[in-house]
């Protein structure tokens, strides 16, 4: 049903059942806003969206006050702006005063709102909020002091993660948001995917930062530094310094590191090649003994603790094959750098990824040999960003640097697995081939490409049908634990990402993509996919040379030591 | 888990999130306060996560997270008592029994806790210990309460 409702004095037209911001936000009104979070439930906790409708005494929250017939609704009445003011200067009563030290200055969502409404004195006195930093976590901080209570952290942790890792804790003027028994933020629940850092609209949440020791080891002339890098990262960091995300951008990309001091710089995507051919050999093991079904992909370290803290029933569904990065690690310590020379023990494995989680995963005792990490140092793309503007790395004086490394050649199908979908795409692409010794005709598949959160499909290979889910957003992969639980049993191969539309919106990702960036990540990707020769990766000259050479047949038990971990569960 | 708890929560259905705070109440009534292994037991029965369980019971004055000391302090914080210098009373209390306000003492002797109304605002202030209501308190008598404890105690 529509009706004609009137805003700051203009006809409009609403529909039922619509919140009054959704009708401004159709029209081109913005009012200010804190808690709202687009696609979620309204709270109307921050009341900063309010109006002034006639014949309502008090101001209603636009994000959560449903339009009515009657209504004559004003956004930016004096009475309103005064109001919307009086609550910044609430907030800041109790806010630290070190805007200039922040990590998010610049960035933050409060310190804008206060520029906007044109706050120029701190004018009420509180007592400062208790700033206690919560270092627990592997990967993420939390900085109490700088938190608002606007609750977005929590939302996207119930409503997309699924895991509730933290709530308000207390009442009142006493509330805060924290964890069980206050005891920081290293709880069981939690899974580090850092979506918490990405919604919170101040410095309360960051990752844990250790670029500043990547920068010692750089300039440290006993080590021998190098890097490996996400396949996502190079589009965002286009992104961030305005390059165009053409086909140099890789090589741009290669000379920037290579200008920052790393020796040598590798492709992720040539280890995803690996992933996708043990993890390959593994699944049509599987398919072919029918058991351990339907296999999960364990690339994401999120997913992987999930289930084992949360879900361990499905431990042994979980493929054993390590992730990217670890065995990416793996194989520079071991292999490459030993053959360029240098010992593995002043080798220094930076990884930069658009992740928080990996900083966690790569601290794992299961992903250490003889107490030495495979991967030293985790950067996310946000502290690569910042070391680039720190080392004053100019992109314009930037001569691409062409791929010199012989260890950098991969192939598009690792390339895929930073979008939800993409992983499944790679990995089926070989299973395919292993299963028939014929190349999969097409290798697109449309059915797993988009933005939903749960895509299935059935691809044809030989004479078996095979069913695949790809699903992002771990609260939605709850649903489909819950189906098989339930005694569904026609899934062979589930690809999860925690976060929502995969590692292209990783927790370490620059804050604020839209949806509109999002899809210009993925086109990026997908347009590599388009043009590259290499489109499978057991067709990677790097992967097949590394059969030949160091390892032994995919899946075999001498690669099981090497590149696969054994599931067990934690005790609960 | 002993058979108590089992009992408390085999009256509840499983998965069923309403039964929470009944759940809580009774846990705390055999137990006197709520341990992080307790809701552990309970968020795998109603399949919450334990933190929001904990948000639940730490929004309600009614739930303890640690026990209570053998002389629970309660001390009215509420208009009439606050106005009646209650806030003066608190401080000492901090200072005699060495305890903070929400914790209880190493040695489990003494616990204090600020509510917000006894319900007896025309004999303001006052502090109840245990079971025994304490009316119109002066300093004299606080002392005289404190060092009456004190001695028992020893």
């Amino acid at each position: 049903m529509q009706f004609d409702i009137e805003i700051n004095k203009e006809h409009v037209t609403a529909k039922k059942g619509e919140t009054i911001k959704n009708v401004l936000d159709r029209i081109g009104i913005k009012v200010p806003t804190l808690c709202y979070m687009n696609g979620f439930s309204p709270t109307g906790n921050c009341r900063m969206c309010v109006v002034e409708v006639d014949g309502i005494p008090g101001l209603v929250p636009s994000c959560s006050h449903p339009v009515e017939e009657w209504m004559k609704i004003r956004t930016h009445s004096p009475r309103v702006i005064k109001a919307r003011k009086t609550l910044v200067e609430l907030l800041l009563a109790s806010h630290p005063n070190d805007c200039l030290y922040c990590e998010r200055n610049g960035q933050c969502e409060l310190q804008a709102l206060a520029a906007e409404l044109d706050v120029r004195e701190r004018k009420y006195q509180s007592k400062r909020n208790s700033n206690q930093i919560d270092k627990a976590c592997p990967s993420i901080e939390r900085d109490t002091a700088k938190c608002v209570l606007c609750g977005r952290c929590i939302r996207i942790c119930d409503e997309i993660i699924g895991v509730g890792a933290i709530d308000v804790i207390g009442r009142g003027s006493e509330s805060r948001i924290g964890t069980t028994y206050n005891k920081g933020l290293n709880v069981r629940a939690c899974v580090k995917c850092g979506q918490c850092i990405q919604v919170c609209p101040t410095g309360a949440l960051s990752e844990k930062q250790t670029f500043q020791s990547v920068i010692e080891v750089l300039n440290n002339p006993d080590l021998y530094p190098v890097i490996q890098f996400s396949p996502t990262v190079p589009a965002s960091i286009a992104e961030e310094f305005n390059l165009k995300t053409n086909k140099d951008i890789l090589n741009l990309f290669r000379a920037a590191l290579k200008k920052m001091g790393f020796r040598q710089i590798f492709d992720t995507s040539m280890a995803a090649d690996l992933t996708i051919m043990e993890e390959a050999a593994e699944f049509t093991d599987r398919f072919n003994k029918h058991r351990s079904l339907p296999m999960f992909t364990s690339c994401c370290p999120s997913w992987v603790k999930f289930v084992e803290d949360i879900r361990p029933k499905f431990l042994e569904n979980l493929s054993s094959a390590r992730s990217p990065q670890q065995m990416m690690g793996r194989l520079i310590k071991q292999y490459i750098t030993s053959s360029a020379g240098q010992k593995s023990k002043n080798v220094f494995i930076v990884s930069v990824m658009p992740c928080t989680a990996k900083k966690y995963e790569a601290g794992l005792d299961n992903q250490k040999e003889s107490e030495v990490p495979f991967v030293d140092a985790v950067i996310t793309t946000r502290e690569l960003i910042k070391m680039i503007r720190l080392l004053g790395i100019d992109f314009s004086g930037l001569e691409p640097e062409p791929n010199d490394s012989a260890f950098s050649i991969r192939s598009s199908a690792g390339k895929l697995f930073g979008i939800s979908g993409g992983h499944l795409e790679g990995v089926l692409r070989t299973i395919g081939f292993m299963m028939t010794g014929q190349e999969m005709n097409p290798l697109k598949i449309n059915d797993l490409r988009g933005l939903k959160s749960r895509k299935e499909t059935r691809i044809k290979i030989g004479k078996h049908f095979i069913n695949v889910v790809s699903v992002s957003g771990l609260a939605n992969v709850k649903t489909l634990l819950d189906e098989i639980e339930a005694g569904r049993n026609d899934i062979h191969l589930v690809e999860v990402m925690t976060c929502p539309f995969g590692c292209i919106n990783g927790g370490g990702q620059p804050k604020g993509s839209d949806e509109k960036s999002l899809k210009m990540r993925m086109k990026t990707i997908y347009d590599v996919d388009e043009e590259e020769i290499i489109k499978v990766a057991h067709k990677n000259p790097i992967i097949k040379d590394l059969y030949e050479k160091f390892l032994a047949k995919p899946n075999s038990d001498r690669n099981k030591e090497l590149l696969h971990v054994s599931r067990c569960p934690v005790e609960l | 888990m002993d058979q108590q708890f089992i009992n408390i929560l085999s009256e509840y259905p499983a998965g069923k999130k309403e039964g929470l705070l009944p759940i809580l109440q009774e846990i705390q009534k055999e137990r006197g306060f709520l341990t992080e292994d307790v809701l552990a037991d309970v968020s795998l029965h109603l399949n919450l996560p334990i933190n929001k369980i904990y948000g639940v019971a730490a929004f309600y004055d009614q739930f303890h997270f640690h026990p209570h000391g053998r002389n629970h302090f309660r001390i009215c914080n509420g208009t009439a008592c606050y106005l009646f210098g209650s806030s003066t009373f608190l401080k000492e209390l901090e200072k005699q029994l060495k305890v903070k306000a929400g914790s209880t003492s190493r040695d489990g002797k003494f616990s204090l806790e600020i509510v917000t109304c006894l319900g007896s605002c025309d004999q303001a202030p006052v502090i109840l210990v245990n079971e025994t209501y304490y009316t119109r308190v002066t300093p004299g008598d606080l002392n005289k309460i404190i060092h009456s404890l004190k001695d028992k105690e020893e």
